[in-house]
């Protein structure tokens, strides 16, 4: 006989667990409707892999696992997808959540499976993903998936193996119904289990209050070297942290795994299940739930298939609902009232408790704390619930922490005990939910900071940047200005500015010398001048639509209009002094211009048809230099291409003009 | 030399004194600097409970602004999106009397809100982006802007620059991902020890009902 050890307080409820293991396990049979929620487990929703109106059959994945900490959901019986939508599930918020709903056809039609009868051939690699596949998730009641806790770190040593068969809690039979009927079943479960993990020693344990299981799973074990272990009735024994230490005498550190000081534990229900999906190839579809309470007349054990709704199966078991209060799912110590009898059942529903007023009457109000020290007596995990209690009253959530408030596994024992009916739990369930929102409202907090702080130090560096640019371009203008007075190269503004006023200042020197008449003639012609090249402007502007048009426009405009004034000034001056002579000397440049040229057509006209053409050909020649010289210049400013185009072109009919010239004056010297 | 302090004790412990002084402040000096610490290290642990929202509504530009005037000896009571419980936590944190939130500054929200562009109506012009304290808005000039929701602070500065009025603040409603126990209510205490949910008393009444 084993060694069992003892666990810090704990209480003795009444068990009542009498009423519904009188009856073996009932089939639920198949409702009409199916109501599958999408997040039956602790972690990430499942993905639906179906669409509305599709026909599944039983066993199909009708939603894949969405991560690592997820499972898959499977259709529990063959039918067509009626709608995936948000239903009420049995939650104590009372929210909808995501469900695939499904009418189910009555054939119970299913899909191909197949199981491995020989799984002492397959890896433990593979046999997690079959357990994975399956949609397993902890059957006892939280949900936690099945392959990610067999899934151990490889540097992990597994000592002992543990199958949770102690189902503390009042009224649920579920667990002990199926280790009578389905013992070879959990043992079968625990040997692939055991090939997963390869533990030393492997123990199922179970509370003394099952005679009848612990027989029947003593006698299929027989030569297995799987012990079976029984221990005396206290709640929550159950608690995985409270049977590791019952079992080894081990505690789990706070805040820390089974896993920490060797021990995997998985529960009856989801041995079973893992049996179904390696050998049968099954996927976990139905599970045994109780359903009790004084409120049915035949309480009893059935196996219900995911998603039946609740009214469907407590009306099997003969639900009286004017005699009943509340209706919970899960236990009289950790369950919750559900909100509607129209949720459906999932993979962590081990009980329905319909308890009469007299059975589980309303509590009276709760008094105040006398400091008693009960709770403290009774708490399983050692921890100190009056304390705590007062530190959730004022929200001192550091205090909380310091007292350990996660390590509560919210299992009741306090509140059972408190003579002044203070619902203990709820304090530190909301005082834990309160904190967890703390801290992820810091965390955002943070994360929001960093990226206060990122697009500040953006903002200063491009500031800055612009700044440094601003510098620079005023030192170089200094140093423009420096260079030009230190008589090194000149700044060509000034020295434009200074070119101009030194041809004002010759001008207004020369006017002493020349008539009145002259310099009118003079403006006139250079205006003339300027308004050509104005118009000229402004053709080319408007031809290539360009946005300077307007100013152009007026600037073209001012021009005609000095031009005109001038012209009147000379008029009035010519009128002025008499008759203007012919004879006088061609003053004004444009008529100096054209007698140079005159004269130089005159030379010309006396130059031989050779000379000719050698002028000809030197002065192209000379054209063609300049040509290229600007574009290469223009080229090496990577000026816009029309004007590198035109200057090439200009080059090319140089070139060619060259050619002909050529030609003629060899043509002339052969002859 | 020892024959003259012994001779003049006076001149000893003077000469001692300002020996010690010296040494000790020599010591101070080198402390000063060596252990010197950057900006003000209160003004962090204020912004640390600060909410970082970003929102200005404190009057200054940012958490961090605020969190150096506090430092300085601004009131605590100026910022609405840490609430009263803000407050709370910046008094215990400075050993301040708890003032009630300055209404001047707007008022504590009841429900955490985030921005939503109503895509189609956006012009593109950026000016939400350039007003988001957290770059927690998406788009470019001419394209279309969107809010990134995980990062939204909810601080509402970018609805008043859009020109055609197409930011929208959401409340975030409680949903199954957000919904957690709250502490059972102190006047009706109508909860069962055993069976440990909180809908019970509401329960039992809507089916006598």
């Amino acid at each position: 006989m084993r060694k069992v050890f003892d666990f810090h307080g704990g209480i003795h409820p009444a068990e009542n667990k009498h009423q519904s293991v009188r009856s073996p396990i009932a089939d639920a049979g198949i409702p009409p409707e199916l109501i599958i929620p999408l997040s039956q487990h602790i972690g990430a929703p499942a993905r639906p892999l179906v669409s509305i109106g599709e026909r599944v059959l039983k066993g199909q994945m009708i939603a894949e696992a969405r991560g690592f900490v997820s499972v898959p959901v499977h259709a529990p019986t063959s039918g067509t997808v009626h709608a995936i939508e948000d239903r009420l599930i049995a939650h104590p918020s009372g929210y909808l959540a995501p469900c695939i709903v499904i009418t189910s056809d009555g054939q119970d039609e299913w899909t191909e499976h197949n199981g491995v009868s020989d799984y002492q051939t397959l890896e433990a690699a593979d046999l997690i993903n079959i357990i994975r596949n399956a949609g397993i998730a902890g059957m006892g009641g939280a949900g936690f998936p099945s392959a990610v806790k067999l899934s151990v770190k490889a540097d992990t040593h597994i000592k002992t193996l543990i199958i949770n068969g102690t189902e503390c809690e009042p009224y649920i039979t579920a667990d002990d119904i199926l280790m009578r009927e389905q013992a070879y079943e959990i043992i079968e479960g625990t040997k692939i289990l055991q090939q997963i993990i390869a533990p030393q020693e492997t123990l199922i344990g179970i509370e003394d209050n099952k005679p009848e299981g612990i027989a029947a799973l003593r006698a299929a074990a027989q030569g297995t070297g799987i012990e079976i272990v029984t221990f005396p009735t206290k709640y929550p024994s159950g608690g995985e942290k409270q049977l590791v230490e019952i079992l080894t005498g081990q505690q789990v550190p706070s805040g820390g795994l089974p896993s920490q000081v060797g021990v995997v534990c998985q529960n009856i229900g989801s041995t079973v299940a893992i049996f179904n999906a390696v050998v049968h190839g099954q996927p976990l579809i139905s599970r045994i739930t109780t359903v009790t309470g004084e409120s049915v007349r035949e309480p009893q054990n059935f196996e219900v298939l995911i998603g039946t709704p609740v009214q469907y199966l407590i009306e099997k078991a003969g639900y009286q609902r004017e005699e009943n209060n509340r209706l919970i799912m899960g236990g009289p110590m950790m369950g919750f009232t559900i909100p509607d009898t129209d949720v459906p059942i999932v993979k962590t529903t081990n009980c329905l408790l319909a308890p009469s007023e007299a059975e589980l009457s309303t509590p009276p109000p709760a008094q105040a704390c006398i400091r008693c020290g009960m709770c403290a007596e009774v708490c399983p995990a050692s921890l100190l619930p009056q304390q705590m209690f007062w530190f959730a009253q004022g929200k001192e959530f550091e205090k909380l922490e310091e007292h350990n408030l996660f390590d509560c596994i919210e299992c009741g024992a306090c509140s059972f005990a408190c003579p002044s009916n203070i619902p203990l739990v709820q304090y530190y369930r909301a005082s834990k939910a309160e904190i967890l929102q703390l801290r992820h409202d810091h965390e955002v907090a943070e994360q929001s900071r960093i990226r206060f702080e990122a697009r500040q130090q953006r903002l200063e560096q491009a500031e800055e940047e612009k700044e440094a640019k601003r510098a620079a371009r005023k030192i170089a203008a200094q140093q423009r200005a420096q260079a030009a007075e230190e008589g090194g190269e000149e700044d060509p503004i000034q020295a434009a500015i200074e070119r101009a006023k030194a041809k004002k200042a010759a001008q207004q020197a020369d006017t002493g010398d020349e008539s009145e008449l002259e310099t009118l003639e003079k403006a006139v012609v250079s205006t003339h001048k300027r308004l050509g090249t104005a118009t000229a402007k402004l053709e080319q502007a408007k031809a290539e639509g360009s946005d300077l048009v307007d100013a152009l426009q007026t600037g073209v405009d001012k021009t005609r209009d000095k031009l005109t004034a001038a012209e009147q000034a000379l008029k009035d001056c010519q009128q002025r002094l008499g008759t203007h002579s012919a004879e006088q000397p061609p003053a004004d440049g444009a008529q100096a211009a054209i007698a140079r040229a005159m004269q130089a057509r005159t030379t010309e006209a006396s130059l031989s048809p050779q000379e000719k053409a050698r002028l000809d050909l030197k002065k192209l020649q000379n054209r063609l230099q300049k040509s290229q010289a600007v574009l290469i210049k223009s080229r090496d400013n990577a000026e816009e291409k029309k004007v590198i185009d035109a200057l090439e072109s200009t080059v090319a009919r140089l070139t060619d003009k060259i050619n002909a010239v050529q030609q003629q004056l060899n043509a002339a010297e052969d002859a | 030399m020892i024959d003259l302090l012994t001779q003049y004790p006076l001149l000893a412990a003077l000469l001692a004194l300002v020996g010690l002084a010296a040494v000790f402040g020599a010591l101070l000096g080198f402390a000063a600097e060596k252990f010197k610490t950057e900006g003000n290290p209160i003004a962090d642990e204020i912004n640390n409970i600060l909410p970082q929202t970003q929102c200005g509504q404190c009057g200054y530009p940012g958490c961090r602004p605020y969190a150096e005037a506090i430092a300085g000896g601004e009131a605590i009571n100026k910022c609405p999106p840490g609430g009263e419980a803000g407050v709370q936590a910046l008094a215990d944190l400075l050993d301040l009397t708890v003032l009630p939130l300055d209404e001047e500054h707007g008022e504590a929200k009841k429900v955490t809100t985030i921005a939503f562009i109503r895509e189609d109506e956006c012009i593109g012009c950026t000016k939400c982006i350039q007003a988001c304290p957290v770059d927690a808005i998406l788009g470019a000039a001419k394209q279309m802007h969107t809010v990134i929701s995980s990062e939204c602070t909810g601080c509402d500065l970018c609805v008043e620059p859009c020109p055609v009025d197409c930011i929208d603040m959401i409340a975030q409603e409680e949903s199954l991902k957000t919904w957690h126990w709250q502490l059972p209510d102190p006047v009706s205490r109508r909860v069962d020890i055993i069976a440990t949910d909180v809908v019970l008393g509401n329960a039992s009444e809507d089916r006598a009902a």
